[in-house]
């Protein structure tokens, strides 16, 4: 039997909370390794991952399958394909990143690396688990640390942002989970099996379909989020602490749209073409009412938030076009999306560290205080606003290039969220960074070497991916491709 | 097999009573809590000991008034567990003094004979005399703070609501007698598959039996005295009357309704849906208010009937064995969320949710226990409540009750609410200044290893799985 890869990347970091578990509350400094050794466990063997992974073939490679609950046919099983494995690396990196980046967390500690490592291995088990029942566990483990993880370290309406946010999702998920019984139910024999339900799925009845897509629907898209599921996201991320909101931004919000391209899309194709022309009209209206809401805001880091809203909606876009590029397009958005965002969350939590306030009125000038500072936030709110030459432009593209053919009207449209995110970024930047030195942060200092660390590697990302996309794209285009051929869509 | 011989069979229930007599004996000598406290869980662990082995046959006694079969084994297994953990809840719980704690083991174990008795009728009347065994004996229990004005109040209404709803199941067992001519299970099950029934009449008289037991239940509309005589009764009773009578309940429920009944309970297939549904939603609903834990908890475990009751109403054998499972999970984290509400309680001498604030801070064993059984109650994977929830709604959507599935759905997310409010005053609010008290260590050590089992039974349900599909692949022949 081959080394187990996936199963230690997923449960590194439980072992690391096990093991803090048993750690004294007071040695704050031996948690904070182990969590950050367990959080680069992960990340190392998902470099390993990248680098062993096949990229020519569509198939799901790394299985590992082992028997579970065997009266209901539930297996343990998972695997890595071009559509997950990205996601992957992002999380591990991600993990990695904000593990560095959680020094701020000054109560609490054991606790709050407890939780953080637990909720590291509920999203790694979503994006690597092909049983419904184990994705559906996975899927659901994440709730209850993310609930603790905004309720104790979050900022000050905390405790209603946290049950927002695990009611919200826990309504869509109950109904995922009426989705998954159904699909098992309807498939001869009963299964939980992701692919085996992919290749069977199809012979279902449009309306079956029909039903069964809508209750996957509620599922995903309150995660991912789609208008008008998303009022939750603004709260959330606004009151979690900096690590937990890049994690929310960066990797939760994926879960949604991965289950879209792993499950809704593959398993019911009939009911995805039948879908997809809501699918571009909420596309459209996350791009332009998130731009728009977003460009409202005074407080950075809900602005940020809006932006993730807007983002999403070119996933949603890119997912209708049933066309290869826009595929591609929605999926590397969804890697960009994480990548770019968490640099942001990070900024602004580099920010607010110093000056203990978010509102953009009351900046100004910081560009001459903060030269290195001003440099990065520079970059990753030009990559947001989709900057040809760094990462965001790419996937953006992809998707409205995809989209073209299919839905004009609405990607003309979608297309002018571009102009509108461009108008909100450098708008924040001008109040952040130009305009008269207000006299209260004279001394306030530049961004640390610790802070630069968790941005530098996303930054390398942001670049590399903006100059040579294929470095990104290569990894999912097999898969992509396999997907559209399956789905009878457009191979362009 | 002779006369003798069968008393094998009922070896738990003689130990029980062997040892429930010889505890009132004891008492009137010693008046130690821990001595007649560890009389009583000797008697739970030998009754366990000399229980019957799962088998697939099924043997008929006392001129089959009882029977023995891998149902009956399960229920079995779970009454004495339920006794067991009380023994040890009622060991640990600081406000139940010395004072007659002779009777109140006595009561106890009579009530486990009774609900061992119960679970293995096979004969109406047999039914009838052992749940009325079962509630006396709880009825007492409940009021057993006879100073305690909300104590005695709670046993009132227990005891009007019992004396009606066992009225009315006694009146419908007569009515059985009218019309079958017999009270015997086996009999008239043979009856019914040759001869059909009039729709009318088979319908009324399974729901005056079915009225009798809502109210073991606690199923809307025969649910009012729950929360009552839950706030009002000694915890270690809350926590008892709301596992052990249950359990019973739907033993009997499923013996006469799935086992015997099958081809009548077509009739009120529609009508028990609808009482699954109110339970859960006013159960669930009603919750959301309350500021006592014990009342609040009376209200999620109205609500967690309800779910219990989907897989009774789906009917077939994966309906039973998600029940089943159901009543498993429902058992271990509901006894495991009383735990540790008596353990919290001796601390801090109180049941008002605002007064757990800061829990975690000042005892972070009991928060933390306390936080994993609430979660599973709320169906949180991978805690057994989730996958009690899972096999329930499984069985709704394979037989096509998407209405209860999706209503059953919709209940766990209004319960999440009230589960999490606990979780958020434990953990996310500061405590206020109480001195905490040392956790009796058998009581505490108890509630982990039942904790754990929350884990296993949520993470890898196998094993139980296979003990409930022995116990009911028998029954549904």
């Amino acid at each position: 039997m081959s080394f187990p890869i996936l199963t230690c990347i997923v449960f590194a970091p439980l072992a690391g909370s096990m093991l803090i578990l048993f750690t004294p509350k007071k040695n704050v400094n031996l948690i904070k390794v182990i969590a950050t050794l367990a959080t680069a466990a992960a990340l190392c063997l998902s470099v390993l991952l990248l680098i062993k992974f096949n990229y020519s073939s569509p198939a799901m490679q790394f299985e590992e399958k082992a028997a579970w609950i065997p009266s209901i046919n539930a297996w343990y099983h998972l695997g890595a394909d071009g559509i997950s494995v990205g996601l992957i690396f992002l999380t591990t990196l991600l993990s990695f990143l904000a593990c560095i980046g959680s020094s701020g967390i000054k109560i609490r500690q054991k606790e709050y690396f407890f939780l953080y490592l637990l909720l590291s291995t509920g999203m790694l088990g979503t994006f690597t688990g092909l049983d419904m029942v184990l994705f559906y566990m996975f899927w659901e483990i994440v709730l209850v640390p993310m609930y603790f993880l905004i309720g104790i370290w979050g900022g000050q309406r905390k405790e209603y942002a946290a049950i927002k946010f695990f009611i919200y999702t826990l309504a869509g998920s109950v109904f995922m989970l009426l989705g998954i019984l159904a699909l098992y139910f309807t498939s001869t024999p009963h299964t939980f099996d992701i692919l085996e339900l992919t290749k069977t799925g199809g012979a279902l009845t449009l309306s079956v379909q029909i039903l069964i897509f809508i209750a996957f629907y509620l599922g995903f898209a309150v995660k991912v989020p789609v208008f008008p599921f998303h009022t939750w996201l603004p709260d959330a991320h606004v009151e979690a602490p900096t690590p937990i909101s890049v994690l929310l931004a960066g990797v939760l919000l994926k879960m949604g749209g991965y289950g879209f391209f792993r499950i809704s899309f593959p398993i019911l194709k009939d009911a995805a073409h039948y879908f997809i022309l809501p699918f571009a009209i909420l596309g459209m209206i996350n791009i332009i009412y998130g731009a728009l809401v977003a460009m409202a805001q005074t407080d950075f880091k809900k602005m940020v938030a809006y932006s993730s809203v807007s983002h999403m909606g070119f996933v949603m876009l890119g997912l209708a076009s049933m066309t290869a590029t826009g595929f591609n397009g929605a999926l590397l958005e969804m890697f960009n999306h994480g990548i770019i965002t968490a640099g942001m969350f990070f900024l602004v939590g580099v920010l607010y560290d110093r000056a203990h306030t978010r509102e953009l009125d009351k900046f100004g000038g910081l560009g001459v205080k903060m030269p290195v500072y001003a440099g990065m936030l520079s970059v990753f709110a030009l990559a947001s606003l989709g900057l040809p030459g760094l990462s965001g432009f790419i996937s953006e593209f992809m998707s409205l290039l995809g989209t073209y053919p299919t839905f004009k009207l609405i990607t003309i449209i979608s297309s002018l969220g571009l102009i509108i995110t461009a108008g909100y970024f450098l708008y924040m930047l001008q109040r952040i960074l130009l305009g008269p030195v207000n006299e209260k942060w004279s001394a306030i200092s530049d961004i640390n070497k610790r802070e630069l660390l968790t941005l530098i590697p996303l930054l390398i990302i942001v670049v590399i991916i903006g100059i040579y996309p294929l470095s990104a794209l290569k990894y999912q285009i097999a898969a992509i491709s396999a997907l559209v051929q399956n789905l009878g869509g457009i191979a362009f | 097999m002779s006369f003798i011989e069968t008393f094998q069979f009922i070896l738990p229930e003689v130990i029980l009573l062997v040892f429930a007599l010889a505890i009132l004996v004891c008492s009137l000598l010693m008046r130690s809590k821990g001595l007649l406290g560890a009389l009583a869980l000797t008697a739970v662990v030998l009754a366990s000991l000399f229980l019957p082995r799962v088998n697939t046959t099924h043997a008929s006694l006392f001129f089959n008034m009882l029977t023995d079969d891998a149902f009956s084994t399960f229920f079995k297994v779970i009454c004495l567990f339920i006794t067991g953990v009380i023994i040890l809840i009622s060991m640990g719980y600081k406000t139940l003094q010395s004072g007659h704690i002779g009777e109140y083991y006595f009561l106890l174990l009579s009530a486990t004979i009774a609900m061992l008795l119960a679970v293995s009728s096979n004969n109406l009347i047999m039914i009838y005399i052992s749940l009325e065994m079962l509630s006396l004996a709880s009825y007492i229990l409940v009021g057993f703070f006879k100073h305690d004005d909300l104590s005695s109040e709670g046993a009132l209404k227990y005891f009007i609501f019992g004396a009606l709803s066992t009225g009315i199941m006694l009146y419908g067992i007569s009515l059985i007698y009218g019309v079958f001519g017999t009270m015997d299970l086996s009999a008239i099950a043979n009856t019914l598959k040759t001869a059909p029934t009039n729709a009318l009449i088979s319908s009324v008289l399974l729901l005056f039996i079915l009225a009798g037991l809502s109210f073991k239940c606690a199923l809307v509309p025969f649910h009012m005295w729950a929360p009552d005589a839950y706030q009002g009764a000694p915890t270690s009773i809350s926590a008892f009357i709301s596992v052990g009578p249950k359990a019973v309940g739907f033993a009997v429920l499923l013996r006469i309704f799935t086992r015997n009944f099958l081809p009548l309970y077509a009739d009120c297939v529609t009508i028990i849906m609808l009482v699954s549904v109110f339970t859960m939603t006013i159960g669930n609903i009603i919750a959301i208010s309350q500021t006592n834990i014990k009342r609040m908890l009376a209200y999620s475990s109205i609500a967690q009937a309800g779910y219990i009751l989907i897989g009774f109403v789906v009917g077939t054998a994966s309906g039973t064995e998600g029940a089943l499972y159901y009543i498993f999970a429902y058992t271990l984290m509901n006894l495991g969320a009383f735990g540790c509400i008596v353990l919290i309680s001796n601390s801090i001498r109180s049941d008002n949710i605002e007064d757990y604030a800061g829990l975690s801070k000042k005892d972070p064993v009991s928060a933390f226990m306390l936080a994993v059984f609430l979660l599973s109650l709320a169906g949180i994977p991978p805690l057994a409540g989730f996958f009690g929830k899972f096999m329930v709604f499984a069985a709704a959507i394979g037989s096509k009750f998407i209405f209860l599935a999706v209503a059953g759905a919709l209940n766990s997310v209004i319960a999440v609410y009230y589960y999490v409010k606990v979780i958020k005053y434990m953990y996310l609010d500061e405590p206020k200044a109480t001195e905490m008290k040392k956790n009796p260590a058998p009581l505490q050590i108890a509630l982990i290893i039942i904790m754990i089992g929350v884990l296993i039974a949520g993470i890898y349900p196998s094993p139980f799985l296979n003990w409930i599909r022995l116990s009911q692949v028998f029954f549904l022949q």
